[in-house]
């Protein structure tokens, strides 16, 4: 079980922002942490990683105590039981991928857990190159494997899939499951992605601006705000046609045109070019004017 | 024929200032670029300080910090036993001085350049600070520790303000190089004057070429 109590005032480009943070997590689970950049989730993962110093801290896993600002108890970095995956990966460019791993053995330590993570990860034809010839999927497979060697009690993920595709995700997302069920870990993960967190996570935590706003499974947190509302996307009006009695609004969103249906006097506010929002209540997709 | 003294002298000068800038800019450099202490400024405006110095300012300074006359240097010589005015050893900590940003700025530089990430994530894995050091952060600024020590290595080798100051030109002792083809232009001596010249010059040349080949190469095996 971790308890978590954090208070620490960060510096933000739009001035000081107080991260206050209270949760507990049982042992076992796997946690999404989800929130607008800038929220503060990244400090969270680092202050109980113990890579960031907090001005009030209480930190507890299992009954011993990590972080305590009041007693000035604080355990050092190598000292936790964690495996920390970093956005940017950071693995050690001056080792290859199977010294990597052995990297985090501490001495004594039998070699056989590298193998076993390089078997389960995939890695075996790479083991031998240097990080710089890897691809992102495969740096992340790597930096995964290598923060399970020690085989720590809590995993931190810090937007570990924000820079891949789609179809690398989804293959890393069930590489990270599988780590996460067979070695018993306690998971918790930034992501920016309601798909991927349905997918993974028991339990969500929803940061906003240093606070955590909302809690609970994803289906709790997430039905409401974002599942039964509207559908929406945003884009801009390429062309008015009038066909019949009602015009015809096309509006381009990414690699999409909508085509939309509007009235005559709806139609005398658009004007080609204009940013809007197309958004859709059940069967009405209705244009609102964004600037 | 002419005296190889000046030469060997100077080489021995470059190779020691080296070896002790080397081992004392790394933690140096390491501190620099990893701690927040709030007037890091200032000690790194100080390191820089030489860069932009006359040498004959730093020299003088060092004349009189050194000087037996005054505390310092009356500490050196009565509790160490140490004259650093118009010696070797005087030569050894006055070069260190003139050189240190040019062993430190490499270094700090390389230090700087990598993730911050790197360090972290060797601490998570368990890593005390002193095998983060030797074994991931080193390694990965290696074409910077190798510039650092060649331009240190280089820059010794052409001084002469601060030698002529500190050490003043004795055989055998400090009359280095530099020191030595100015006394034999005022001579008139310029035959000796071109040889010392030209070994010199040639030998820079060679040492400079060498860190841009090295760097050159290093770039493109490291970055794609």
């Amino acid at each position: 079980m971790i308890q978590f109590s954090a208070y620490k005032m960060l510096q933000t480009a739009d001035g000081e922002l107080p991260l206050d943070v209270n949760f507990t997590i049982e042992k076992g689970k796997f946690i999404a942490v989800y929130g607008n950049s800038g929220a503060g989730k990244t400090t969270i993962l680092r202050i109980l990683g113990g890579l960031t110093a907090a001005e009030q801290v209480n930190i507890k896993v299992d009954d011993v105590t990590w972080d305590d600002a009041e007693k000035k108890l604080h355990l050092a970095v190598q000292k936790r039981s964690i495996g920390f995956v970093f956005q940017d990966f950071a693995l050690f460019p001056n080792l290859t991928v199977r010294e990597n791993l052995e990297f985090a053995l501490s001495k004594g330590d039998s070699k056989e857990i590298v193998s076993e993570l390089i078997d389960l990860m995939e890695l075996q034809s790479l083991q031998d190159n240097k990080p710089e010839r890897l691809s992102g999927g495969q740096k992340q497979r790597v930096a995964l494997a290598r923060a399970i060697v020690r085989r720590p009690k809590i995993l931190l993920l810090d937007e570990p899939l924000s820079a891949l595709d789609d179809a690398m995700r989804f293959k890393l997302q069930d590489y990270i499951l599988k780590i996460h069920q067979k070695y018993e870990l306690t998971t918790i993960m930034i992501s920016h992605s309601i798909a991927e967190i349905f997918k993974l996570s028991d339990h969500v935590l929803v940061i906003d601006k240093g606070r955590i706003t909302k809690e609970g499974t994803p289906e709790n947190v997430f039905s409401e705000q974002k599942i039964s509302s509207k559908f929406q996307l945003t884009g801009e009006i390429i062309s008015i046609k009038k066909s019949d009695i009602v015009y015809v609004v096309q509006v381009s969103s990414g690699n999409t045109i909508v085509k939309v249906i509007a009235t005559e006097e709806e139609v005398a506010n658009y004007t080609i070019g204009q940013k809007v929002l197309v958004a859709s209540k059940a069967f009405n997709p209705i244009i609102q004017i964004l600037s | 024929m002419i005296n190889l003294n000046p030469l060997w002298l100077t080489a021995k000068l470059a190779l020691i200032t080296t070896v002790i800038l080397f081992v004392v800019a790394i933690p140096l450099s390491y501190w620099l670029a990893y701690s927040r202490f709030r007037f890091k400024a200032v000690i790194e405006a100080l390191i820089s300080l030489p860069l932009v110095l006359p040498p004959s300012v730093l020299g003088f300074y060092l004349l009189i910090a050194f000087s037996p006359e005054n505390s310092f240097g009356k500490f050196l010589a009565d509790y160490l036993d140490l004259r650093l005015v118009f010696t070797f050893q005087g030569l050894i900590i006055a070069s260190i001085l003139y050189s240190l940003p040019f062993m430190v700025n490499p270094i700090l530089s390389g230090f700087k350049n990598l993730s911050p990430a790197l360090q972290e994530a060797s601490f998570t894995l368990g890593k005390s600070r002193l095998t983060t050091i030797t074994k991931i952060l080193l390694p990965n600024i290696r074409a910077s520790l190798f510039t650092g020590i060649i331009m240190t290595f280089a820059h010794t080798l052409g001084e002469f303000g601060v030698v002529l100051m500190v050490g003043g030109s004795i055989p055998e002792e400090t009359k280095v190089v530099s020191i030595a083809i100015y006394e034999e232009v005022e001579a008139m001596n310029y035959h000796n004057a071109n040889v010392y010249a030209g070994i010199l010059f040639v030998f820079s040349f060679v040492i400079l070429l060498a860190v841009h080949l090295i760097n050159n190469k290093s770039r493109k095996t490291t970055l794609y």
